[in-house]
């Protein structure tokens, strides 16, 4: 069977150690020369690069965060161990470990990082589809000739290279399908390379809970529960038209996905379907001072987002998680689109007005949707809001002003609430 | 309860009724009409709770009571009877059923007891007035394509009328905008109404209105407080809530400085910019104007789609000038120009524009422009 030693990239046929190396971390697997999409994802990436720039923290619980309210970014392995998880909320994590070592998030340096990542990416292959600073799906179909090796061995070489020249480790799941390669990524971290082969897909997949797809939440969990489905077991026992009629778009792709199958193609330029921003207070408020204060700061950072993409958004949605968690959200499609901080905080703030305030709230986001190019937005004024268009033209000025003299040359007194 | 009606009466009054009654909601009750049969004379009433509709219709009662059915289902079965039969409704209470009998058809409809129905409290009217039909047609028929659908503006969502200083002393006055446009109407003032408050009217009552306004010299008794409005023929009574909310100050939204005077036969305008609009993008619909010495073109280029352009014999006499309009906004407004030719003035391409018929200010319409 093809086998590849992840240390020295030497291929051989299985053995249980690298006879070249002697080390025994080997991929095997029938058809390891022949698959060809990937899915690459850093291990504990936030907090793997805080302890590369800080050694002292390398046998530390690392929890990476907003504050003692925001939740759980990252978390490293160690604090793992304890039973810290992402997105859980920092008090609960700070029970299960308190030693941990909590840092706010460095974003700059994780971008950075990630780059440095990326250009590694493109050096095999131009098809890679980011899906968040630290994993993305690459496709190497077609690139055996022109790198002299098969996809495996020349993943094997970007996840050595991160670790040699970055000091940050990253999973690979090797597949012939997004889905699966993205499974695969998942199943022996950190510092994985897992294969799933055209022949042994039926058998991967028997038994497997559902939820293991990418993208099936709690609520469609729920829903799948409500028909009896729990695992591809029982997804395989319904006929593609019952699934469509059931779930709509989504009962076909289950119906595939049982099948292991999977036809999207790894493509870098999804369309952005939406720009959004939300803040966790370090204490729950009500108050609709300190609210407003961050609406209007929300809906700047959505507006420079869509003003540096050249975007603007039709729909405007305004999220609120109340201190119980219960999540509120409201939106309001507007006539044309938008791409105005100004704009942009009226609607989320006349939403906010639009129900009772319901809070204390925990948590507050503005986004924006239905997203057009942005010379097809801003075309008209409010006729009942004749300062508008001055507004408007302050704000293109602010704009130039930041361009030029940095993000915090000129303020609005409203972004101080 | 019996009683029997004429085919054609029952079908009016039954119409009226299904059509206030919300289609979907969870209140069974309100699904229902209320008929209540007394002397000679029945009522059919319906509600969703924001507006109530009386219909009063003669019939031959034989057995005064009341009941409920569903409004939609008995309006259904009324228009699918031959013209000219004779209906009979009879109640069983006991068995909770009413019966539908006309010719050889026969139905039997569920009922639910009347005093579940929700009836209007009624109100303190401040003011009450008498208006011919054909008045407060105009009025609202000239408003209401302006009314907004932003729920996030709801005090928006209906005509404010109220009382005004027109050209020639007090006014009853309509006003809808949704942002983009604005419609302002003017009548005389009815005698009774000086002291009418201001009520913005919810779009819907506007709509259910308009059935009472067929008939040009009907006379419209209506009557005004702070939170409801109603409007009365002899036959039909709509009672309606008004929106809870304050109607923004439209008066400085009216330009009143702009000079640059465009007049164009309303018809041939309208034509044409239909015309050209036939190629603009879907999302924007922008049409352009551009206007020089007795001369107007009005031109769309829509980069996914084409370019249209047409031009049209106008009178201006002023600046060249190049404007750009929603072309739905603008077909609404020449619209509603009957009579004689549409006069547009214009400030600047960013300012908004004012449009009327002829020198008629008592009807005045406001549209913002739109980059192009």
């Amino acid at each position: 069977m093809p086998s590849l030693c992840r240390d020295c990239l030497t291929r051989f046929d299985a053995a249980a150690r690298c006879p070249s190396c002697g080390r025994p971390r080997i991929v095997s697997h029938p058809e390891l020369d022949s698959l060809t999409i990937a899915h690459m994802d850093c291990d504990a990436f936030y907090a793997s690069v805080e302890k590369r720039d800080n050694p002292a923290l390398v046998d530390k619980p690392v929890i990476i965060g907003g504050g003692r309210r925001g939740v759980v970014s990252t978390a490293c392995y160690i604090a793992r161990i304890k039973g810290v998880r992402s997105a859980m909320p920092m008090f609960q994590a700070l029970k299960l470990c308190p030693e941990a070592v909590v840092i706010k998030p460095r974003m700059q340096a994780y971008v950075d990082a990630s780059r440095a990542i990326r250009a590694m990416m493109e050096e095999l292959t131009p098809a890679i589809e980011p899906l968040s600073l630290d994993e993305a799906f690459l496709d190497l179909t077609g690139t055996e000739r022109l790198h002299g090796a098969p996809p495996a061995v020349m993943l094997a070489r970007l996840v050595r290279r991160m670790k040699t020249e970055l000091g940050l480790t990253g999973s690979i799941g090797l597949s012939h399908n997004k889905f699966l390669a993205k499974v695969a990524s998942d199943m022996n971290k950190p510092h994985g390379f897992s294969v799933i082969g055209r022949s042994d897909t039926a058998a991967f997949l028997r038994g497997k809970p559902v939820r293991m797809i990418w993208g099936v939440g709690q609520a469609a969990q729920a829903a799948l529960e409500a028909a009896g489905i729990r695992s591809f077991d029982d997804l395989l026992r319904w006929e593609a038209r019952d699934l469509t009629a059931r779930f709509g778009s989504m009962g076909d792709r289950l119906w595939h996905l049982a099948r292991g199958q999977d036809t999207r193609r790894v493509s870098r330029d999804t369309p952005m379907k939406s720009i959004s921003n939300e803040t966790t207070f370090s204490e729950d408020t009500s108050d609709p001072d300190i609210l407003d204060g961050h609406i209007w700061r929300l809906a700047e950072k959505v507006a420079d987002r869509a003003k540096a993409k050249a975007l603007a958004g039709r729909v405007v949605t305004l999220k609120l998680k109340r201190a119980d968690h219960r999540i509120l959200t409201r939106r309001h499609a507007m006539r044309d689109a938008t791409q105005l901080a100004d704009r942009l905080y009226r609607e989320a703030r006349a939403l906010f007005d639009q129900g009772p305030n319901a809070g204390p709230y925990r948590l507050i986001g503005v986004g924006l949707s239905d997203l057009v190019p942005e010379n097809a937005a801003d075309l008209s004024h409010d006729l009942l809001d004749p300062q508008a268009a001055a507004r408007h033209r302050a704000e293109r000025a602010t704009d130039s002003i930041r361009a030029r003299f940095g993000e915090d040359a000129i303020l609005k007194g409203r972004a101080l609430r | 309860m019996k009683l029997s009606i004429e085919r054609g009466t029952l079908l009016k009054a039954v119409s009226q009724a299904q059509s206030v009654v919300e289609r979907r909601n969870t209140i069974p009750i309100l699904a229902n009409v209320l008929i209540e049969a007394e002397g000679n004379t029945v009522t059919f009433r319906a509600t969703d709770l924001d507006i109530e509709v009386l219909d009063k219709a003669p019939a031959q009662v034989e057995r005064a009571g009341s009941t409920t059915v569903s409004a939609v289902m008995l309006h259904e079965i009324v228009r699918k009877l031959p013209d000219g039969s004779l209906v009979t409704l009879s109640d069983d209470s006991a068995a909770g059923r009413l019966s539908v009998q006309a010719g050889r058809s026969h139905f039997n409809l569920a009922t639910l007891p009347k005093e579940d129905f929700p009836v209007m409290a009624s109100s303190d009217y401040a003011s009450n007035f008498s208006a011919p039909a054909g008045v407060l047609r105009r009025l609202f028929d000239k408003s209401k394509f302006a009314i907004s659908t932003e729920e996030t503006r709801y005090y928006l969502n209906g005509v404010y009328m109220h009382v005004a200083d027109g050209e020639g002393g007090k006014v009853l006055r309509c006003v809808a905008t949704d942002g983009h446009r604005l419609a302002r109407i003017d009548a005389p003032l009815p005698a009774g109404a000086e002291a009418l408050p201001g009520v913005i009217v919810p779009r819907k009552t506007v709509g259910e209105l308009r059935k009472l306004l067929d008939d040009d010299d009907t006379q419209i008794a209506v009557s005004v407080s702070e939170t409801k409005v109603r409007f009365a023929t002899p036959s039909i009574t709509l009672t309606s809530k008004v929106i809870d909310g304050t109607f923004p100050d439209y008066t400085r939204v009216i330009p009143q400085g702009n000079t640059r005077r465009l007049e164009v036969d309303a018809r041939d305008f309208a034509a044409a910019v239909d015309r050209v609009a036939t190629v603009s993008s879907e999302r924007s619909r922008a049409v352009k104007l551009s206007l020089d010495e007795d001369r107007l073109v009005l031109s769309v280029n829509a980069p996914d789609s084409g370019a249209a352009e047409e031009e049209l014999a106008v009178a201006y006499g002023d600046e060249r000038l190049e404007i750009g309009f929603n072309a739905k906004y603008l077909l609404e407004i020449a619209s509603q120009v009957d009579r004689e030719n549409a006069v547009f003035m214009f400030n600047s391409a960013g300012d908004p524009t004012l449009m009327r018929e002829g020198n008629d200010m008592s009807a005045v319409y406001v549209v913002m422009p739109m980059r192009v």
